[in-house]
């Protein structure tokens, strides 16, 4: 890995992390959203937080990979983008689609599964936010990393979340869901002591 | 005497956009575009005065005034967000893969219970039927609606022509089955080929529409071409497209969207705010170009001209 690369490693992340979102800012300046432009936001930020989440379960098997440290540099940073994206997606979901329809969205959390997943998600994710600083982490102890894996579960809902909503044509989230299973599964211990 | 000769490629009258209809559209986008930024303070926009395009047809059903009234969804929004999974799975996808589908020559096959079965070219199928252009709500299994100025002609008359016999009780559609020309059926996400039905009361409604051109124009390729059917009172996936064969049944025909997931598709389809889908409300729908949702009609709006057809049906049960 290039010195300038590990050197400057939390600007170039925060950097790539942005990426998606200008991308989506130009689509909308210039009118490229398509015919149903809340649907392709929904969709773009809902796609790019469960990305998000899947690049955080990345770091502690590439440190592990490589023998680096800079995975876990950025691993915060990523992880709090993801609840960024996580928020955009909700927040397009009750803003731009329903409109604060406070009815049906409450009719969406008792009735529909994939709502409910994704719902589930975003708020397991709000205490791993909160408690992202360093003093949280000196302050909670070992108890911060128990509290952290939550991520493999929240990432589990994501994956099921997206599932759920399919109508056909299972190819897309199964292909994240294979990205997940081969994340957890370098988690193995055997497994993991082998990639080492 | 001056001789006005008419060019092969020059417009014919009947091609050019009505103006009125042009200017509306300008207001339409114009409108839609404002309603992204400021819908949130000024959703009145977004319910903007209704075109005098909007014809009778389309009026019908809303004759409340408190109702959101109906403009044409412009022509590049019908033709570029299309589900048509034989082109793909993206609503973007079909625009792109049906670029160069080929749809001449075309033939469709009649057969069951019916007096003329036989394999029709296209233009013998649809030869002394009357056309014309009827504007329809469009609404979406998904909950998104639009409304298009479809040119076709009426399905009952092709049926007349037909002659099915009397043991005819449905009849059944098929879509082309041709993964070198539908990419998307080379993967697995419905059963092909595409197939939809009516019941033969249903099928024969005036309201029943078969379409061969929107907006003037031929039928684009995403939108079902060379020939569509059209039943603007069940969702979208019923007005099946690329139609190869015509079956007339005594029974029930499977169809496509009913076999992959019988709790959530029924074979009647009917719009229907009461009835949700298991994955989200069908009590509203989002207008192509609106920001703001708007109530579902009981059958798309066109409940005082089918809604006899079921009489004495339970539909949350046929849904």
């Amino acid at each position: 890995m290039p010195a300038f690369f590990i050197k400057q490693i939390k600007p170039i992340c925060f950097f790539l992390c942005c990426l998606p979102l200008v991308y989506l800012a130009v689509l909308f300046a210039t009118d490229q959203l398509g015919a149903n432009p809340i649907e392709r936001i929904t969709r773009f930020s809902g796609d790019w937080a469960l990305r998000m989440i899947l690049i955080t379960l990345v770091a502690t098997p590439l440190q592990r990979g490589l023998g680096a440290v800079w995975p876990f540099r950025i691993r915060r940073m990523i992880g709090l983008f993801s609840f960024f994206y996580v928020s955009l997606h909700l927040s397009s979901y009750v803003v731009l689609d329903q409109f604060f329809d406070w009815r049906e969205i409450f009719d969406d959390l008792i009735k529909r599964p994939f709502i409910m997943a994704g719902m589930a998600a975003f708020v397991l994710l709000i205490p791993l936010a909160v408690t992202s600083t360093k003093k949280m982490m000196r302050r909670l102890g070992k108890r911060w990393k128990q509290l952290h894996r939550m991520i493999y579960l929240i990432a589990a809902l994501g994956v099921l979340h997206y599932f759920l909503l399919i109508k056909a044509g299972w190819a897309e989230p199964a292909i994240y869901l294979l990205v997940y299973l081969v994340l957890m599964l370098l988690r193995v211990p055997v497994i993991a002591r082998r990639v080492r | 005497m001056l001789i006005k000769s008419h060019n092969k490629h020059d417009c014919t009258e009947s091609e050019v956009t009505d103006y009125s209809i042009y200017v509306k559209r300008r207001q339409f986008i114009e409108a839609s575009a404002r309603s992204l930024g400021l819908a949130a303070i000024a959703p009145s926009l977004l319910l903007s005065a209704c075109s005098d395009a909007a014809t009778e047809n389309a009026a019908k059903g809303i004759s409340n005034s408190d109702q959101p009234r109906d403009e044409l969804t412009p022509y590049e929004d019908v033709t570029s967000y299309n589900n048509f999974y034989e082109f793909g799975l993206d609503k973007s996808d079909p625009a792109k893969l049906a670029k160069n589908f080929k749809v001449k020559p075309w033939s469709v096959r009649v057969e069951g219970a019916v007096e003329k079965p036989g394999v029709y070219d296209l233009e013998d199928l649809l030869k002394g039927l009357p056309q014309e252009e009827r504007i329809y709500r469009l609404r979406c299994v998904e909950a998104w609606s639009m409304v298009i100025p479809w040119n076709g002609f009426a399905l009952a008359d092709l049926i007349k022509k037909l002659k099915p016999t009397s043991a005819a009780k449905y009849v059944q559609f098929e879509t082309l089955y041709d993964p070198q020309q539908m990419p998307g059926q080379k993967g697995r996400a419905l059963d092909w080929p595409y197939v939809e039905g009516l019941r033969l009361d249903e099928a024969t409604h005036p309201l029943a529409f078969m379409a061969t051109g929107l907006y003037g124009k031929e039928l684009p390729g995403q939108n079902g071409a060379p020939l569509r059917l059209v039943v603007p009172w069940k969702y979208g996936f019923k007005s099946i497209k690329s139609i190869v064969a015509i079956r007339f049944t005594e029974k029930q025909p499977a169809t496509s969207w009913n076999i992959a997931n019988p709790g959530e598709y029924g074979f009647y389809a009917n719009v229907n705010p009461k009835v949700s889908h298991p994955r989200w409300t069908q009590r509203k729908e989002r207008r192509i170009g609106e920001f703001l949702k708007r109530p579902t009609l009981p059958f798309n709006g066109y409940g005082d001209q089918v809604a006899s057809l079921y009489q004495g049906m339970d539909l949350k049960r046929y849904f």
